[in-house]
């Protein structure tokens, strides 16, 4: 067992940190205050090949592992939750399924334009009536002739608008179980944007992460090609839960990277601050809230790359995934807000970095499952 | 076109400055980047590469640990890595590093080679065109710009109040500023490949055409008298004075001190 990066990967994690340090950091705080998509630092991750670390470079990406995946959304979910989230949602919930599930046809023509950098992905699966019970999905496709045709709509869909390349997931066919309900069963497709009968609804206000498009997708008669099909029909269900195992792990990356933001902030900040003569870095109280903070971030990496390892090296990982998502998506809540409380007042200002990170760090406890479906996964495994 | 580029890992400035009992620099106790001036070569070198076409070698003389500057190179793109260490070569200054480099570069086949100005460690900007010197070759310094124009390059060179345009034969030296270019970053399946790839290790014995009293600390002309971390300032002296009074307390002060 090895607790040690080896050398490809500290360089890996020294060129992230530079370029979260250089273009990341000095944009992190007007792109929440103005909800702005940082189209710019997306284009330049896209050139440096940020967009394709774990995939193989027959597929346009950079033939890297997870662990380098999770480190990139680590460094740069540091200093803006908004820009891990883009990258993650792009490669764990839009690139994966398609190298995991597509035709070669398909991995030509979709997966190596999103993972060169050219084109931008999403993943639909949320709807109005249909977040946890996901089976309450009202999404339909049916065939006709050589086209699929799509109606209804997804909601709070990350990188929605912005872009090109959708993985929707829809209903295809009702069949009864055992006991005579019917139960419905999905299908996967890939979308394009400009696809007719394919339009935006609104965009959300959102408490965090508010650069990152969170939009509505809507499906009036959209025609897609048959080839469009995204695996087998009647298994999207499955695969869009293997999906989310994926999005987990990048979701908990973001989570370890705002926890050790705000650490990073908070660090600097009480060794400036001085109350009652002295920095309050000299506090006991302060230290001994430092350790706590630095403590459970330690914690929530471990568990965060084991969880990459787990899905280098295993077909399944749902479990590690929902430890580590869970793990560290609370500890990322319960540190930016002690970040704050160290901060006082100037904490609770925007002018402070940790009120944003404090923001976006809430979200990680929710999408792509709650801490409670996280609960729900990891105990369902402890007592089958 | 066949380019050797000359790059050093020198100390992070954001880290401490660590010395060896002899005054000089102990590299394996610092944190280390590679020399800026030496990056913006590097960069020169693969967008002349891009351009022409080619092959970029990266070489570097240094401890063991300079491997991970020569990774970083071809990470950026340079397709070929050489390290220079052996433990005769320590405690080197430009004299005897420019030896050493020199022997290194006679075997290999270069049509150009692409120094930094100078490290930001030493400060000398000696050991470019010592190089050249060392290998009978013509030498550019400073240059802002390059080109290449058939068997000749044309450079900018950054002078006090203005610019030069040179035009040299190649083989030929250059010595690069770090205003030259803004250098890439690394890509992460660059950093990938770069592992994958081999580094040479040349020692001593690898050496072409050298004396080995001229290597080292033992063949080093420069002899360290004392060597200091920052030199603390006094607290300084605050005058409220009107103009002339305060450049007649100036003077009268530097005369006292005996600095003019």
């Amino acid at each position: 067992m090895d607790f040690k990066l080896d050398k490809k990967h500290e360089m890996a994690r020294a060129l992230f940190q530079e370029f979260a340090e250089k273009e990341v950091k000095p944009l992190a705080q007007e792109v929440d205050e103005t909800e702005t998509f940082p189209r710019q630092t997306v284009e330049k991750m896209q050139k440096l090949g940020f967009m394709g670390i774990a995939i193989p470079k027959e597929y346009g990406g950079q033939g890297c592992d997870t662990l380098t995946y999770v480190m990139c959304v680590e460094e740069l979910s540091k200093v803006c939750g908004t820009t891990g989230v883009i990258v993650s949602a792009h490669s764990s919930l839009c690139c994966d399924p398609i190298y995991q599930f597509g035709t070669e046809e398909q991995k030509q023509k979709f997966l190596v334009p999103l993972a060169s950098g050219q084109k931008l992905g999403a993943f639909a699966l949320t709807e109005p009536g249909a977040g946890t019970d996901a089976q309450g999905a009202q999404t339909k496709a049916y065939l006709e002739g050589d086209e699929w045709v799509l109606n209804g709509s997804k909601c709070f869909i990350t990188n929605g608008h912005e872009a090109d390349i959708y993985v929707i997931i829809a209903v295809t066919d009702v069949e009864m179980d055992k006991k005579g309900r019917p139960k419905k069963k999905f299908s996967a497709f890939i979308v394009e944007k400009g696809t007719p009968g394919f339009t935006f609804g609104t965009k959300e206000k959102k408490m965090g992460i508010r650069g990152s498009a969170t939009y509505e997708l809507i499906f009036q008669d959209c025609h897609i090609p048959k080839d469009n099909l995204l695996g087998t029909r009647g298994k999207g269900f499955g695969m869009a839960m293997h999906t989310l195992d994926g999005g987990r792990i990048g979701i908990a990356a973001q989570a370890l990277g705002l926890g050790e933001g705000a650490i990073d902030r908070t660090i600097e900040f009480v060794k400036e601050r001085k109350q009652f003569g002295r920095s309050i870095a000299q506090f006991q109280n302060t230290q001994f809230q430092l350790a706590d903070m630095a403590t459970r971030m330690e914690a929530a990496k471990f568990l965060v790359y084991r969880a990459a390892e787990a899905k280098q090296t295993q077909k399944v990982y749902s479990l590690e995934a929902a430890k580590a998502k869970l793990f560290a998506a609370e500890a990322a809540m319960e540190v930016t807000t002690k970040a704050v409380q160290l901060h006082g007042g100037y904490g609770y200002t925007r002018e402070y970095d940790v009120e944003r990170m404090m923001r976006d760090a809430k979200i990680t406890e929710i999408y792509e499952g709650t801490s409670e479906v996280q609960r729900m996964v990891i105990s369902g495994n402890l007592l089958k | 076109m066949k380019i050797v580029v000359c790059i050093k890992q020198v100390p992070d400035t954001k880290g401490g400055v660590v010395f060896n009992p002899d005054g000089t620099l102990n590299r394996a106790a610092m944190l280390t980047i590679m020399n800026p001036d030496d990056k913006a070569g590097l960069e020169a070198a693969i967008r002349l590469k891009e351009q022409y076409g080619g092959e970029v070698t990266a070489v570097t003389m240094g401890l063991p640990k300079a491997d991970d500057v020569l990774r970083e190179a071809m990470a950026m793109g340079a397709d070929n890595g050489v390290l220079v260490t052996d433990r005769v070569l320590g405690g080197a200054d430009t004299w005897a590093t420019s030896t050493t480099i020199a022997g290194a570069l006679r075997n290999l086949d270069f049509d150009l080679v692409i120094t930094g100005r100078q490290a930001i460690d030493g400060d000398t900007a000696q050991v470019g065109p010592q190089i050249a010197e060392h290998l009978g070759i013509p030498v550019i310094s400073y240059a802002e710009d390059i080109k290449v124009d058939g068997d000749y390059v044309i450079v900018k060179r950054q002078y006090d109040d203005r610019f030069h345009e040179l035009k040299a034969k190649m083989p030929c030296l250059i010595t690069a500023l770090s205003e030259l270019n803004e250098p890439r970053y690394m890509t992460p399946g660059g950093i990938f490949d770069a592992y994958d790839k081999e580094v040479k290790v040349w020692g001593r014995a690898d050496l072409k055409d050298v004396l080995d009293e001229n290597l080292g600390l033992k063949g080093s002309p420069t002899k360290i008298a004392k060597a200091s971390d920052k030199v603390r300032k006094g607290a300084g002296e605050k005058v409220t004075l009107d103009p002339m009074e305060s450049v007649n307390y100036i003077m009268s002060k530097l005369e006292e001190k005996h600095i003019i």
